[in-house]
């Protein structure tokens, strides 16, 4: 039966987002569905490599943690839950919220969802693939893992069969949210303009603690309340594609024109055409409006047919990062840490071909020809950390950095202490297009 | 003045390249952004930091300008060795721009 409004919450907005603001979401939220968005283009390749070590792994390591605490809960209130912790493993993910579920003794129908995963599809290919930030081959790179970014229709399907635990791999993350209301509403799929809508809304929701005013706080100019106990969005989205988002009543944060605005805007390539794989989405159309405490209502939001591609994130064996920190404080602090900083490039130049010299606390982030300009006396500053980083193609080779940053201990200059050092493999991410025509989604149905 | 004092920011990233908004607290205050803070005006600002073209994107239907700035994140987010890959603190480096206002 079509509804005219329906209420979705986003509880997490990355893999390692907090775990009660979901619960309470759950718990005094009213909802009806329930999204936890928590895979980043990098996140699924390092869970490909989970999955080559162990078949049963390769899901969000956080799973087991989220669903033992909500699953209760959604029962109870009857919320169906969204998420793409199913990463590399949908299928092995969605096994363990059955195991988890007949210990707790719950009724549930779980869907995995899959399809995204084109990695030897790819491979056994005899196309051409290009990459699409520097125009590469594709053939050139050690590749781990490409995951397509797919829409809707595997979650559509999963609802359709009434699944209450939906548990995707790669899907775009306004599809988590779009699905819902496709289903709910009854919205044709080619009705691009309401697509556009529910794509706007879910954009606004996805990122959870954004919107919320989270990650929007600042303590001068937009100070904040209850950061320590933010609460998470949800949406009343009504048939018609318009939506008022809220959230808990006596939740920390606050939800303004402001923060919704920063939100709206977030890692929008060009606001006229925002690519997801269901619709060509236009934000220069979008209304906002505060309508009452933390409640924004969201109007406007046209869209365009959809690509005739997906999108894949290429997960490949880039480099081993060695990284090692020392820190400097008092009388030329700065000084000691640049004569540091030179001893360890004449020392590292013969083995690294690239690496980095930062001054944590004077340049490290803005880097130093515009932190130069933020004209702040050196010799004042209390402390400095020298970190220096460099890429080497295997680990050994990585740990000389750390080791060179480590032997400053007694080879000077004066009093440098508190040594870090770290390895780490590095993979990278590009990416390819792959004609939508010739990747599928899959639904699997398991019942406890 | 500086831009902080009267808009805020956020930033993001798409490989190598950085998404700045630039949103004023006071919705009258937009027009003056769009007069002042031009993508030249900012492609100077920012020198030392994106290499690349910025390209700025007006919607006054939320009274806020994006600026998307290409080769901005030292080769891309996944790669960089930078301490801070994805650029997301580098909304506070365009909010350190100068700003002539005059309140009417």
């Amino acid at each position: 039966m079509k509804k005219e409004k329906i209420r979705i919450g986003c509880g997490a907005g990355f893999s390692g987002d907090r775990i009660e603001p979901a619960l309470v979401l759950a718990e005094k939220g009213e909802l009806d569905y329930l999204v936890l968005e928590c895979l980043a283009e990098r996140t699924i390749a390092l869970a490909q490599k989970r999955k080559l070590q162990d078949a049963s792994k390769g899901y969000d390591p956080l799973l087991e943690k989220r669903i033992k605490s909500l699953l209760p809960l959604l029962v109870k209130n009857q919320i169906k839950l969204i998420t793409n912790m199913g990463a590399a493993n949908p299928l092995a993910a969605a096994q363990k919220v059955i195991e988890i579920a007949k210990e707790l003794n719950l009724p549930l129908k779980v869907a995995a969802v899959t399809g995204d995963d084109a990695t030897q599809w790819v491979k056994n290919s005899s196309t051409h693939f290009t990459i699409l930030e520097n125009g590469q081959a594709l053939n050139d790179y050690e590749v781990i893992s490409i995951n397509a970014y797919m829409g809707i229709d595997g979650i559509l399907e999963a609802l359709e069969a009434d699944a209450q635990i939906i548990i995707t791999g790669r899907v775009s993350d306004p599809s988590l949210f779009l699905a819902p209301m496709i289903h709910e509403f009854d919205w044709q799929i080619e009705d691009f303009d309401l697509l556009g809508k529910g794509t706007v809304i879910g954009h606004l929701l996805e990122c959870a603690g954004h919107i919320t005013g989270g990650y929007f706080a600042e303590p001068i100019m937009k100070p904040i309340e209850g950061l320590e106990n933010l609460g998470h969005p949800f949406a009343d989205i009504y048939a018609d594609g318009s939506a008022i988002i809220s959230k808990v009543k006596g939740t920390g944060g606050k939800i303004t024109l402001q923060t919704a605005k920063e939100q709206l805007l977030y890692e929008v390539i060009n606001p006229h055409e925002y690519y997801t794989p269901d619709v060509i989405a236009d934000f220069t159309t979008v209304k906002l409006e505060e309508i009452g405490k933390n409640q924004i209502w969201v109007t406007g939001g046209t869209g365009k047919a959809k690509p005739e591609t997906y999108k894949a994130s290429v997960g490949y064996k880039a480099f081993y990062l060695g990284e090692g920190e020392i820190s400097y404080a008092g009388f030329n602090a700065v000084g000691r840490a640049k004569l540091a900083g030179e001893i360890l490039s004449q020392r590292l130049k013969p083995n690294f071909e690239t690496f980095r010299i930062d001054y944590i606390g004077l340049n490290s982030i803005f880097r130093e020809e515009f932190s130069a300009k933020m004209k702040v006396e050196e010799s004042y500053l209390p402390e400095v950390r020298l970190r220096v980083s460099g890429k080497a193609s295997t680990a050994d080779e990585a740990s000389l950095v750390g080791e060179e940053v480590e032997a400053l201990y007694t080879n000077g200059p004066a009093a440098g202490g508190g040594v870090r050092k770290n390895i780490n493999e590095v993979i990278g991410i590009v990416s390819i297009l792959i004609d939508r025509n010739l990747l599928k989604a899959n639904v699997d149905i398991l019942s406890a | 003045m500086k831009l902080y004092e009267i808009a805020h920011s956020r930033a993001g990233d798409k490989g190598n390249t950085l998404t700045l908004s630039l949103i004023p607290f006071k919705e009258s205050d937009y027009e003056l952004l769009c007069t002042q803070i031009t993508a030249q005006k900012v492609q100077e600002h920012l020198q030392g930091i994106v290499e690349g073209e910025i390209i700025r994107y007006e919607l006054p239907n939320i009274s806020s300008l994006l600026f998307v700035c290409q080769q901005a994140l030292l080769g891309g987010v996944t790669t960089s060795l930078a301490i801070d890959t994805h650029g997301k603190t580098l909304s506070y480096a365009l909010l350190e721009m100068e700003i002539a206002y005059t309140n009417f």
